[in-house]
C-alpha cells in the first residue's frame, strides 16, 4: 500500500497581522506551520499503514522553506517526503495547485504506484478545500471529500469504505483504490511522536524537485499563468454601524431592555400557560 | 474561448431526499440580482431521482429557467455522477456565472467541475456582486482567517463560478404565481460504471446543535471570566428558553463544547434575538452571527467592537447585569405564570 | 535499541547551542534536545546579548543575527520616590563595528543560533522534555526524554537545561536553592514605535539605550530593574531576590506594575502595548553557588551551572562561553576515548582559567549598594566616563584586569589623587 499525503505550509492565522495601510498579510508576524487539517491526515495515513504495512509519501508545493512541514510530516509518521519548489509555481490558485501536484504525484506513482491520496479538507491559509478534488479530476481517481472516519482497507478486494460527513450526521461510502480522500480534524488524534520519529525527521533531507523534473508538463497551466482566478482588491470588512446604547444605571438599563423585547411582540412573547 | 457565447445566472440546486437546502432558496434570492443586473434569466439545476416536483418550488423563489436531470443513479450525491450532470448542462447551455451552496457536497461538486471545465472557482463567498459592464461576477470572501475580505475575479474563463456560504444570503418571498420554462435534459448513467456507492446515509442530530435554527441565542464570551461565571450564561438561556453559544475563546477554555462555537470556524446563526454577553466582537465572530435580527450586546468596555453590530448595547459588567436579567425574566414568568414564547 | 550520540545536550538556550556548534563544527555526532516549540520560545533575559563571546562562535555575527538595536547607551538611575539620580555612558564608538553589545529578543536570536548549530551538523529536536539521566555503574550513558520509546544514548551529556536545572538536581551536583540565592524577576515586552523610542530615548536610527535602575525600582528591596530598547519594543522588567520579596509580602507582578507607574518611568512607556508578561529566576548565588561542573559522561554548563554574573546582569556571555569550553573538552575527551571525570574535568579547569570564574569570584562578596551613593555618582560623573567605558566594554579581559588598567590611566594624572579615591570608592560599591 502506498499512501501519498499533501501537505502545507501555512502561515499560523490565529496569530496572523494585516498591514492596515496596504490591506496584505505581514508574513513576519505568522509563523510557518503544518496545516492542521494535513497533521491529521498523515496521522490517518500512519493508523492505515499500522493495518496494511506499506509506504506513506508527503507531498509539498511550496517555497524552500516548506521542508519544515515534510520534516514534521515526518515526525508524525511518514517515510519520505516530496517537495517541488520553482518560481514557475509561484501564484497559483487551486486550479494550477492541484494541476502541479498532480503532475507530481504521476512522477511518484512511477516510482511507487500509488494507492490512496489523502489531503485535509482545507488550508486554513486558503480555506477553499477545492486542491483535493481537483487532484483526483485531473488523476481520474474517486475523491471522497470530508472523511470523519476510514472503516476498512481491503487490499484485497481493492476497496476503501468510510465514513463521510454530511450536514446533519454521515455516510457510509466504498470506493475503489486507487481514491483520493480529504480528512475532517475528528478522524484523529494527533499521536505524540515518538522519539525515533523526532531523531529520524531531524536528520531527513526531503527531496526536491523544480518543474524540469516532472514529465509532461503544461507550463500554462502552472502558477500565475495557470489560474483563471485573481485578487481583484482587498478590503477590510465594512463595520457596520452601531446600533443604540442603553443609558443609566444598571437597573434603569436593564428596564429598558426589558420593555424593548416586550414591546416588540414579533420577538418575544410571555404568554400565559393557561 | 468567446466570452460572450457565455450567457445567464445559474444556482445549483441541492436537494436531500426531494427537500431542497435552504442555501439553494438563498442563492436563489442572491442570483436573482445578479440576473437582473445583467439583464439574462436566472436558472436553478437541479439533479436526483423522482425530483421533478421541485422545479415549481424552484420557479417561486426567483428561477426564470429550471433545468432537470432526473434518474436513479443521482439518487444520492455523488461526485462522478453529478459532475456528469453538471458538465453536461454547462458545456450546453454555456451559463456565464455558476453558484453552488457552500454544503459538503456543493463544494465537492463545484471543486470537481471546475477542474474538467478549467475555470475558476472561488471558495465560500460571503459577499456577491456583478460589474455590468465587464459582466464580471465580484465574488468576495474572508481571507487570511477572516481578517480581511478579498474580492476574487475570473477575468479569462468562464462560467464564472462561486460557493456561497449558507445563511449570507436571502432568500425571496416564494410567489407561487410566478411562471417559468422547465427543461429536462437526458443523461446515460450505469450503476455498474460507478466506482463509489453509498451504502447507508445516517441521520445524526445528537451531534448537530440546535444553535443553527434556535430563534433566541445568549451566546458568552472570555469577558464572563471564568467557568463558575460562565454558569450565569446557562441560567440565563434557560431562564428565557434559549440556546447557548460561544466565541472560539470560550470554546478553547473548555467552557463550551466546539459545537456551539459561533463564528467563521463554528457556526453561523441568524436567531431573531442574539445576546452577546462579554463578547469583544472579533470579526471571525461577527461574520457568524451579524444577521442576527436583534443583536444586544452587554460589555464593559464601551469602545468594544461588538457595538458597532449590536441593535442595543448595555455598557456594564455582565457579572452584574446578567443576574438581574435573570431575576427580572423569573419575575415576569411568576407573575404572568407563563412560558416565553417566540413568533 | 536506542540511538547513540556522541553528545546529547539538553537545552537550546545560548549554553546548550553554543557547545552543540562547538561539538557539531568537530565532526561529532550531537543531538540537541529543547522542551519548547522552538529554541527561544520560553526563553527570558532583559535582552543585553554581549558581544565577545559570541563573536568567539560566529566571527560578525552581527551581520546576520537577528539582533534588535547595538546600545550606544548605558545609563544608570538611582531613582527615589520622585527624582532620579542618572548617570551613564554614551559612546559613538559602540555604534559601529565590532559594537560592544545588543539587545536581543531570545524568541527570535535563540532560534537563529540554533539554526547555526544545525547548519554545522547537530541534531535539533524541539518540543521534547528530558526527564531523567540514564546512569548505569555511576556513569551518565544517555538520557529518557517524555516521548514514547524516549531514551537516547551518547558518550557525554551536557546539561544546559537552565537555572532551575532539575537534572543537575537529579545527578546531585545542584541543591535546592536558598531563597537568598536566586532573584525572581518579571518582565515585559512593550510594543512601541521605533519614532516613539527614537524620541524618548534620544536615539537615532537604530541606536540602543539601556537602563539599570536602582532604589526606589524594588522598593527598596535588594535588587533592580531595567528598562531597553528593541526595534519597536521595549523590555521593561524588575526583580529581587526570592528572600526579600518572602520577607517583603511583595507579588512580582505588582512590583512591575509598580515601576511601570513609576513617575520617572511611566512617560517613557506612554501609549505602549503589552506584548508579553515573562518570569524568570536568575541565579545570583555566584561564586559560592556554582555547583560540580563534570562528572561520568556529564557536564553542566551555562545558569545549570549557575554562571551568572548578577551585578553586571551578564548571563548569556557566561553561558556561551561555559558552552564553548565544554565543548572543547568533549572533543578533547573524544579523542583520547575517555569520558570519565577525571577528562571531563578538563572543563573545569578550562573554567577557572576563564573570565568566567575569575568573574565571579571577583564578585563573590557583591551586595547590591549602588543605592548608597547617589550623590557620589553626579558629581564625579564627567570623570567617570572613560572608567565606564572601559569597565563597560565587555570583552573577556577580566574585571580585575580592567581595574588596573583604568586606575593606572588615572593615576598618570598627577594632582587628581582626590578623584582616584573617589572612584576606587566607587570600585568599592560593586565589590
Ligand atoms: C482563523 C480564526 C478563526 C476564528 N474563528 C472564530 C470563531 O469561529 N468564533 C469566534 O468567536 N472567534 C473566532 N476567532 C477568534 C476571534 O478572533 C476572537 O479572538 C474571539 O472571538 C474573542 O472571544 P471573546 O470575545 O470571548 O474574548 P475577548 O476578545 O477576550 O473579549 C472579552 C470581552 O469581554 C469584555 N468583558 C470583560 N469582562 C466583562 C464583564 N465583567 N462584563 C462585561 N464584559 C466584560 C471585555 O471588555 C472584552 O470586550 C477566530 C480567530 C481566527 C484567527
Ligand atoms: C529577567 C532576566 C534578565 C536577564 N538579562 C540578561 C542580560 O541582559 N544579558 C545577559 O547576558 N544575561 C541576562 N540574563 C541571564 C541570561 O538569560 C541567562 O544567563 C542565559 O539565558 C543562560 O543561558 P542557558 O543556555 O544556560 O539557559 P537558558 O537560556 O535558560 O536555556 C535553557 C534551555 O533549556 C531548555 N530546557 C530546560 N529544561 C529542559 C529539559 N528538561 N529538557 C529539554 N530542554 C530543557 C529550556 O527550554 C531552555 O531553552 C537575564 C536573565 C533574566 C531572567
Ligand atoms: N501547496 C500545496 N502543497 C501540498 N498540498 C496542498 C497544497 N495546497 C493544498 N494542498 C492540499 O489540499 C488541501 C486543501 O487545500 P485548499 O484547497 O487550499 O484548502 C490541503 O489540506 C492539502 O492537503
Amino acid at each position: 500500500m502506498h499512501i501519498v499525503v499533501c501537505v502545507k505550509q501555512v502561515p499560523d492565522t490565529k496569530i496572523i497581522k494585516i498591514n492596515p495601510k496596504t490591506n496584505t498579510l505581514d508574513r513576519r508576524s505568522a509563523p510557518a506551520i503544518l496545516n492542521p487539517y494535513d497533521a491529521h491526515a498523515v496521522q490517518e495515513a500512519v493508523k492505515i499503514r499500522e493495518k496494511t504495512g506499506g509506504t506513506i509519501s508527503v507531498l509539498s508545493m511550496g517555497p524552500p522553506q516548506a521542508t519544515a512541514v515534510i520534516k514534521k510530516s515526518i515526525e508524525i509518521g511518514a517515510d519520505r517526503g516530496y517537495l517541488i519548489t520553482d518560481r514557475a509555481f509561484a501564484g497559483a490558485d487551486t486550479l494550477a495547485t492541484s494541476y502541479a501536484l498532480s503532475k507530481a504525484l504521476e512522477r511518484i506513482g512511477k516510482e511507487l504506484p500509488v494507492d490512496i491520496v489523502i489531503c485535509g479538507k482545507h488550508a486554513i491559509d486558503g480555506d477553499t478545500g477545492q486542491v483535493g478534488p481537483g487532484i483526483a479530476r485531473r488523476l481520474d481517481i474517486p475523491p471522497i471529500t470530508n472523511v470523519i472516519e476510514v472503516v476498512e482497507v481491503n487490499q484485497q478486494e481493492q476497496t476503501v469504505l468510510m465514513k463521510r460527513k454530511l450536514a446533519n450526521g454521515y455516510e457510509l461510502i466504498q470506493t475503489e483504490i486507487p481514491c483520493l480522500m480529504t480528512v475532517e480534524k475528528e478522524i484523529n488524534e494527533i499521536e505524540y511522536s515518538p522519539m525515533p520519529n523526532m531523531i529520524k525527521a531531524a536528520r531527513y533531507e526531503p527531496i526536491i524537485w523544480a518543474v524540469s523534473d516532472l514529465e509532461n508538463v503544461d507550463r500554462t497551466q502552472l502558477g500565475l499563468k495557470g489560474s483563471p482566478t485573481i485578487v481583484g482588491k482587498m478590503f477590510t470588512p465594512p463595520r457596520p454601524e452601531g446600533g443604540k446604547k442603553l443609558e443609566g444605571t444598571t437597573d434603569e438599563q436593564v428596564n429598558q431592555l426589558m420593555d424593548i423585547l416586550l414591546e416588540n411582540k414579533d420577538l418575544f412573547t410571555l404568554q400565559s400557560s393557561n | 474561448m468567446n466570452l460572450d457565447d457565455y450567457r445567464g445566472v445559474w444556482v445549483f440546486i441541492e436537494q436531500n431526499n426531494q427537500k431542497i437546502e435552504d442555501v439553494s432558496l438563498e442563492l436563489l434570492g442572491a442570483g436573482r440580482k445578479l440576473a437582473d443586473k445583467l439583464n439574462v434569466p436566472l436558472a436553478g439545476f437541479l439533479l436526483g431521482d423522482e425530483i421533478k416536483p421541485l422545479a415549481n418550488q424552484v420557479i417561486a423563489y426567483g428561477a426564470d429557467e429550471v433545468y432537470v436531470i432526473d434518474h436513479p443513479v443521482l439518487k444520492h450525491y455523488r461526485t462522478e455522477s453529478f459532475m456528469k450532470g453538471v458538465m453536461l448542462l454547462a458545456q450546453k447551455y454555456m451559463p456565464e456565472i455558476i453558484l453552488y451552496g457552500a454544503t459538503p457536497n456543493g463544494k465537492d461538486l463545484a471543486s470537481a467541475v471546475a477542474t474538467d471545465l478549467v475555470t475558476g472557482l472561488t471558495a465560500d463567498t460571503t459577499m456577491l456582486d456583478v460589474d455590468v459592464d465587464s459582466r464580471l461576477l465580484e465574488a468576495s470572501r474572508p481571507a487570511f482567517g477572516g481578517n480581511i475580505m478579498a474580492t476574487i475575479l475570473c477575468k479569462k474563463h468562464r462560467p464564472q463560478m462561486a460557493t456561497v456560504r449558507p445563511k449570507v444570503m436571502k432568500a425571496l418571498e416564494p410567489d407561487s404565481s410566478r411562471h417559468g420554462k422547465i427543461i429536462e435534459e437526458k443523461i446515460t448513467l450505469n450503476e455498474e460504471d460507478m466506482r463509489t456507492k453509498v451504502l447507508q446515509i445516517v441521520n445524526d442530530v445528537t451531534k448537530k446543535t440546535n444553535l443553527a435554527d434556535a430563534h433566541v441565542i445568549v451566546c458568552g464570551g472570555k469577558g464572563m471570566g471564568d467557568y463558575q461565571n460562565f454558569q450565569l450564561i446557562h441560567d440565563f438561556a434557560e431562564t428565557i428558553g434559549a440556546s447557548v453559544g460561544g466565541t472560539r475563546d470560550v470554546v478553547e477554555a473548555g467552557w463550551l463544547p466546539h459545537e456551539q462555537q459561533v463564528g467563521q470556524t463554528g457556526e453561523t446563526v441568524t436567531p431573531k434575538i442574539y445576546f452577546a454577553i462579554g463578547i469583544s466582537g472579533a470579526i471571525q465572530h461577527v461574520v457568524g452571527m451579524k444577521n442576527s435580527e436583534l443583536i444586544i450586546a452587554i460589555n464593559k468596555d464601551p469602545n468594544a467592537p461588538i457595538f458597532d453590530v449590536a441593535t442595543y448595547g448595555i455598557v456594564g459588567d455582565a457579572l452584574e447585569i446578567v443576574p438581574v436579567l435573570i431575576e427580572q425574566f423569573k419575575r415576569l414568568k411568576n407573575e404572568k405564570g407563563g412560558e416565553i414564547t417566540y413568533a | 535499541m536506542p540511538e547513540k550520540f556522541d553528545v546529547i545536550v539538553v537545552g537550546a538556550g545560548p549554553a546548550g547551542t553554543a557547545c552543540a556548534l562547538t561539538c557539531a563544527r568537530a565532526g561529532l555526532d550531537v543531538l540537541l534536545i529543547e522542551r519548547g516549540e522552538y529554541p527561544g520560545s520560553k526563553n527570558v533575559m532583559g535582552g543585553v546579548l554581549y558581544r565577545k563571546q559570541m563573536e568567539d562562535l560566529i566571527p560578525e555575527f552581527w551581520k546576520e543575527a537577528p539582533l534588535e538595536r547595538p546600545v550606544i547607551e548605558q545609563r544608570f538611575w538611582v531613582m527615589d520616590k520622585e527624582s532620579v539620580a542618572s548617570f551613564g555612558y554614551k559612546g559613538l564608538e559602540w555604534g559601529v563595528e565590532p559594537y560592544n553589545n545588543f539587545t536581543v529578543l531570545r524568541a527570535k536570536f535563540d532560534q537563529w543560533f540554533a539554526g547555526k548549530a544545525v547548519e554545522a551538523g547537530a541534531l535539533l529536536i524541539n518540543e521534547t522534555v528530558v526527564t531523567e539521566c540514564l546512569v548505569e555503574n555511576g556513569k551518565v550513558i544517555g538520557v529518557r526524554t517524555d516521548r514514547p520509546n524516549g531514551e537516547v544514548l551518547a558518550d557525554v551529556v551536557v546539561l544546559a537545561d537552565g537555572v532551575n536545572s532539575l537534572l543537575s538536581k537529579q545527578l546531585g551536583f545542584h541543591k535546592e536553592f536558598r531563597p537568598d540565592e536566586v532573584a525572581l524577576t518579571v518582565m515585559e515586552v512593550i510594543n512601541l514605535s521605533k519614532d516613539k523610542i527614537n524620541e524618548r530615548f534620544n536615539l537615532e536610527d537604530n541606536q540602543g539605550c539601556t537602563i539599570e535602575i536602582f532604589g526606589d525600582s524594588t522598593k527598596g528591596n535588594l535588587g533592580t530593574a531595567f528598562l531597553y530598547t528593541n526595534k519597536d519594543s521595549l523590555n521593561i522588567g524588575v526583580g529581587t531576590t526570592l528572600s526579600s520579596m518572602i520577607k517583603a509580602k511583595l507579588k512580582p507582578y505588582e512590583l512591575l506594575d509598580y515601576l511601570k507607574n513609576h513617575p520617572m518611568v511611566k512617560p517613557l512607556l506612554a501609549g505602549g502595548e503589552s506584548a508579553e508578561y515573562l518570569a524568570h529566576l536568575i541565579p545570583e548565588g555566584g561564586y559560592h553557588s556554582v555547583p560540580r561542573v563534570a562528572g561520568n559522561g556529564v557536564v553542566v554548563v551555562g545558569d545549570a551551572a549557575q554562571l551568572v554574573n548578577a551585578i553586571h546582569r551578564e548571563g548569556s556571555n557566561m553561558a556561551m562561553h561555559s558552552g564553548l569550553l565544554a565543548g572543547e573538552s568533549i572533543i578533547e575527551a573524544k579523542n583520547r576515548g575517555n569520558f570519565s571525570e577525571s577528562t571531563l574535568n578538563i572543563y573545569r579547569d578550562k573554567l577557572h582559567d576563564s573570565f568566567i570564574i575569575k568573574d565571579l569570584e571577583k564578585y563573590k562578596d557583591a551586595a547590591h549598594t549602588f543605592e548608597s551613593y547617589p550623590q557620589y555618582f553626579k558629581e564625579y560623573l564627567p570623570m567617570m566616563n572613560q572608567a565606564m567605558s572601559t569597565f563597560f566594554t565587555v570583552d573577556g579581559t577580566p574585571k580585575r584586569e580592567k581595574q588596573k588598567q583604568i586606575i593606572k590611566s588615572v593615576t598618570a594624572e598627577k594632582g587628581r589623587l582626590r578623584v582616584l579615591q573617589d572612584i576606587y570608592r566607587a570600585w568599592k560599591a560593586v565589590k
